[in-house]
């Protein structure tokens, strides 16, 4: 115990006077959420939509004037001159083309069914399926306001609840697993440098002459690095809700629990990459290699894994984010106890020791 | 648990004794049969091209690695048992600079004696010791990485020596110094084997081979002479140390051990 923590106090020691590497270690994480954060923003606003109203009526302009009311739908920047809808798509000037004929707002005042032409860019299809949604809740509302006060429709209709995230924002879906990619790449890139770094001076090796176990130079290189990987925890998390506005339903200390056992796990996997490699170079690469795909991949963070190929699931079982990523979505947005998460807990508890087990192994047979 | 006899016991005064070690990795055969014994007090010269298997014999010597099959003892430990036994009584110097250049000299030597258990008051005497003998006073609270070769050298001795080794193992340990700090160096040996630590060095320069009681010649994974400098000198009538050792590892090894 005494022989662990005096690595851990080197260990310490060695971070602390490089100011680089403090720098890296405190900024990187407020550098990658606000990068990943922002470039995975997958929620649909301000598309530009061109308008063709060949009626001009009061009516149409009530109706055009309704899709740019909303935040979803802006104004082409240039002039539209043309007046054929797959000419505007084509010359990439709008995404959409709201087409009104001439009769629009004769046949309205008949009491006619009248249909106006959408016609949408399908190279996106994220982007079409959007616009067509939000094209059929504008006109829905249109109909609803030509309805005379006092007079009902009959027939069903569905009164939807989103609960956890009302508004659908994207934001709350992606940054909680943001969490779980940035924790597991910075704490595997942490120890996995640290351990290559001794092999690549000789320095282990002569700490390998004197009566240490791998046991305790590998849990002596992990205690540190738990710390500062918890201080970045936090910082992501802050970031969360302060740049993202996420909320944090559940319970903090359980959050702090489960985050502790995570970077355990993380950091356990940056030990093994070490023991693999024995240069500084390669252990990065490696620990980058193989945490940042598989996490963002086969997590759930963006595919859920349950509509994934059988072998797929099965593979996910070693990818830590797998079982955090779940964590963190259900404490932050649904306030989710610790018997609802414990399978995920156990998840990566177990990883936890096959990691260690495996980075002993190889540590070890250095000496057969 | 039965407790590890300590310094010399009357009649044991082998410090290192090993039969019929051998390594292989793969196919290949790195040691080969080699069979060594070396007295408390002795510097033994460990010589021989280099992939002749000098620094795997060491290694398994220092408990850093298992011999495939073999037997024996560092400093009464069994080299294929209690390596950790071993490593509480040897030291280890090698010639790659291996302290933490980002610690200072004081945090170095905390920090290995530490490794070896030393107390606190332990440690803060050998230190102080050591500091003292090995003439490290103006250097010990500078960052290792900044000092000049020749103080490394003689802080990494003073890291390899904090918990009195009866043993210490020196591989190449004065690569890249020059011919006055070399000579010093050795003063400094001396006075260690005069107390009566066994000294096991591997070396490339000849010099410093004179400078050894008995040296052993290395060369393809077998030992194929031992005994004293000027012996080996007179025995193959070679003019001197050089000329013997490059006769003797220029053979094909038709030398069966």
């Amino acid at each position: 115990m005494r022989k662990i923590l005096f690595i851990a106090r080197k260990e310490f020691r060695h971070v602390m006077r490089d100011p680089r590497s403090l720098v890296i270690v405190l900024m990187m994480p407020v550098i990658m959420t606000l990068l990943y954060g922002h470039a995975i923003n997958m929620d649909i606003e301000h598309v530009t939509l061109a308008v063709v109203d060949k009626d001009n009526s009061p009516s149409s302009r009530d109706l055009t004037g309704r899709f740019f009311a909303s935040k979803y739908f802006d104004h082409p920047t240039e002039a539209i001159s043309d007046f054929e809808p797959e000419a505007i798509l084509r010359s990439g000037h709008a995404h959409a083309v709201l087409v009104i004929q001439p009769e629009f707002g004769a046949s309205m005042e008949r009491g006619d069914k009248v249909r106006v032409g959408l016609i949408v860019d399908g190279s996106d299809n994220n982007v079409s399926a959007a616009v067509q949604n939000y094209a059929v809740g504008v006109v829905q509302q249109f109909n609803m306001s030509r309805i005379p006060p006092g007079f009902e429709l009959p027939g069903v209709a569905i009164a939807p609840q989103v609960m956890y995230n009302p508004d659908l924002r994207s934001s709350h879906f992606f940054v909680p697993g943001l969490v779980a990619i940035l924790l597991m790449m910075i704490s595997a890139l942490l120890t996995s440098i640290t351990i290559a770094r001794e092999k690549e001076t000789g320095t282990m090796e002569q700490l390998l002459t004197a009566p240490v176990t791998p046991m305790q130079i590998l849990t002596g290189k992990i205690v540190p690095y738990l710390l500062i990987a918890c201080i970045d925890g936090a910082i992501v998390i802050a970031m969360a809700q302060i740049v993202y506005g996420v909320p944090f339903v559940g319970s903090h200390l359980l959050f702090a629990g489960f985050v502790f056992v995570y970077v355990s796990t993380a950091l356990s996997l940056g030990v093994l990459i070490s023991t693999l490699v024995s240069s500084q170079q390669v252990a990065m690469m490696l620990a980058i290699m193989i945490t940042v795909m598989p996490s963002v991949m086969l997590s759930g963070y963006v595919f859920a894994i349950k509509y994934m190929p059988m072998p797929l699931q099965i593979i996910s079982h070693v990818v830590a984010a797998r079982f955090f990523v779940p964590v963190v979505r259900g404490i932050m947005l649904k306030g989710s106890d610790l018997a609802s998460l414990l399978s995920q807990g156990i998840g990566m508890i177990v990883l936890l020791i096959v990691f260690m087990s495996l980075a002993l192994l190889r540590f070890k047979k250095r000496m057969g | 648990m039965k407790s590890a006899p300590t310094v010399i016991t009357n009649g044991n005064d082998v410090a290192v004794e090993v039969r019929d070690l051998v390594k292989r990795f793969g196919a290949f055969t790195a040691v080969d049969h080699v069979s060594l014994k070396v007295q408390y007090g002795e510097i033994f010269g460990f010589l021989g091209a280099n992939g002749a298997g000098k620094t795997t014999t060491i290694r398994i010597l220092c408990g850093l690695l298992l011999p495939t099959s073999g037997n024996g003892f560092v400093a009464g430990h069994d080299v294929m048992k209690d390596t950790l036994l071993i490593k509480q009584r040897i030291g280890y110097m090698s010639q790659k600079f291996s302290l933490y250049p980002d610690l200072t000299g004081v945090e170095n030597l905390q920090f290995y004696a530490s490794a070896y258990n030393l107390g606190r008051a332990d440690t803060a005497t050998r230190i102080a010791e050591l500091t003292e003998r090995l003439h490290l006073g103006d250097f010990i609270d500078r960052l290792a990485g900044a000092l000049p070769v020749g103080w490394r050298q003689r802080l990494a001795l003073a890291a390899s020596l904090l918990h009195r080794p009866q043993i210490l193992f020196l591989d190449e340990p004065t690569g890249g110094v020059d011919p006055v700090y070399r000579r010093q160096f050795w003063a400094l040996l001396y006075e260690l084997a005069s107390e009566g630590i066994t000294l096991f060095v591997t070396t490339h320069y000849m010099d410093e081979a004179e400078y050894c009681g008995r040296i052993s010649i290395m060369h393809q994974g077998r030992i194929i002479e031992i005994g004293k400098p000027h012996e080996l000198v007179t025995k193959f009538g070679e003019k001197n140390l050089e000329d013997t050792f490059i006769t003797l590892i220029s053979k094909p090894a038709e030398r069966n051990a």
